[in-house]
């Protein structure tokens, strides 16, 4: 009766002395196996509500830094307060047509939808490079007033992504926010606090030969193309520079500026 | 062991008399860094006794058939895999208060307050006391975080749940906030006094010198 019974071996291990070698394995396999199963319950569960908000934080912090812009606030107001969202391909700097920013987290998850940057081109240290991003358009009347440019590059301890603000003129910068690094408390992590980032407005990317001279200095911005360095951090202030100045160069964002100055946009 | 504590008994005992923060000095890592504001302190302590409470409940039930020589790992395994699901929850639900956690919650799975107590009462009792003490043992540990939290925010910020409660100086009240609260030595401070007074209060918790200060002798 006992070898018909189906538990009868369940009970019979369980039964077995817990320091033979059986058990322990048994004990060891079955509560990783459990304990697997939860984690990865939990985390597959709940993935959608965390991402949804980190988008909201993004959303937030972005709308942060409209607002603190120097005379966005009014502009703002005019056009209903909201931004219009666009996704872009960053090859030739049009808005994309079949990807919209609901199906842009599909489209980017596909390798074919990325190109590898060669050493030369890689300026902010990313390898390679989305063809497709989204980003923030504030109009007045028929012209752009503001564009919010998503970037990001490798900086010291990790990646930093930043949301750059560009003027209407495409030239002059009307502000910067940090979304996500992890730089040296202390030391490079400045570059998240206010302080740092009140720099960036009316600072100018380029010179009047359209070269790309925006630069963190080193110490004290001397120029209108500089901003403030941050003293302990080189590396993550040049990371910066790099990050900012390959965004803004022929292979991120400047197909994109090209057509906006034509008023294709 | 042997003889039956009444429930009550194993509960209430860690709130004072055994407070696993001010007598046996466990867990006061987290107890000193998030205790800045009060939010973020009750926020630790319902994860910390939600975990301690849970993984005494399971360590206990498989009690009898947990092999000695991996018994450790077997509980840092089951306490580290509860700890991930609350912090994913907290990361879900309470995402700002998760933010500002940060990496203490996780360090749950280090607290010294969780292992002790599967290590020393659910690896030998039945599910329902051994749920019990951990309960009691996750209260009194709440019990200390609130009141140093509660403490380092009035003192410090003059709120309390965020809320301002004592008029500050520069809005044209009269209270001057204490930066000092807002650090981490003041925790120290006042885990210190804590410790201080109820040691005062109950003699029988000061422990005997084990080292007595050495007398001036002459060099042999």
């Amino acid at each position: 009766m006992a070898g018909l019974d189906p538990l009868n071996p369940w009970r019979r291990l369980l039964a077995l002395p817990n320091e033979s070698r059986a058990k322990t394995l048994f004990i060891a396999f079955a509560v990783s196996a459990i304990c697997a199963l939860l984690v990865s319950g939990a985390t597959v569960l709940l993935r959608p509500i965390q991402t949804a908000n980190r988008a909201a934080e993004a959303q937030a912090r972005i709308e942060s830094l409209v607002r603190g812009i120097p005379g966005m606030a009014p502009i703002l107001e005019q056009s209903g307060g909201t931004l219009s969202t666009v996704v872009i391909d960053l090859e030739d700097g049009s808005a994309a047509e079949e990807v919209t920013p609901a199906t842009l987290d599909e489209a980017l998850s596909e390798p074919s939808n990325w190109t590898a940057l060669d050493r030369g081109e890689d300026l902010a240290g990313l390898g390679r490079r989305p063809d497709y991003a989204q980003i923030y358009l504030l109009r007045e009347g028929e012209d752009i007033s503001l564009v919010l440019l998503p970037i990001s590059g490798a900086g010291y301890n990790g990646r930093i992504d930043a949301v750059l603000a560009l003027r209407g003129d495409m030239n002059t910068i009307a502000g910067m926010a940090v979304t996500r690094h992890s730089e040296t408390p202390g030391l490079g992590a400045r570059i998240e606090e206010p302080a740092w980032l009140d720099n960036f407005p009316g600072t100018e990317t380029r010179g009047p030969d359209g070269n790309l001279r925006f630069s963190v200095a080193r110490g004290e911005a001397s120029s209108v193309y500089e901003v403030d360095g941050i003293t302990g951090a080189t590396r993550t202030s040049n990371a910066i520079t790099q990050m900012i100045r390959f965004w803004l160069g022929p292979e991120g964002y400047g197909p994109l500026m090209a057509a906006i100055r034509r008023e294709e946009f | 062991m042997t003889t039956r504590t009444p429930l009550l008994h194993i509960l209430t005992d860690p709130l004072l008399r055994q407070n696993p923060v001010t007598l046996q000095i466990l867990g006061i890592c987290s107890a000193l860094a998030v205790t800045t504001s009060l939010a973020t302190a009750i926020t630790m302590c319902v994860s910390l006794t939600v975990v301690v409470t849970l993984a005494a409940g399971i360590i206990s039930t498989i009690r009898r058939h947990i092999p000695d020589s991996i018994r450790l790992i077997v509980q840092i395994v089951i306490i580290a895999s509860l700890v991930i699901v609350i912090d994913q929850v907290l990361q879900a639900w309470f995402a700002e208060i998760s933010r500002t956690l940060s990496i203490f919650v996780a360090l749950i799975t280090t607290n010294c307050l969780v292992l002790g107590r599967t290590e020393s009462f659910a690896r030998h009792n039945a599910p329902l006391p051994a749920m019990t003490d951990a309960f009691g043992n996750g209260l009194g540990y709440s019990l200390i975080l609130v009141v140093i939290g509660g403490l380092r925010e009035l003192f410090g910020q003059g709120q309390l749940l965020g809320r301002q409660v004592l008029p500050l100086a520069e809005t044209g009240g009269w209270f001057t906030p204490l930066s000092l609260m807002l650090l981490a030595p003041s925790a120290f401070f006042l885990l210190g006094g804590l410790v201080w007074a109820i040691r005062s209060i109950r003699p029988e918790q000061a422990e005997v010198p084990e080292h007595m200060p050495p007398k001036a002798e002459p060099a042999e």
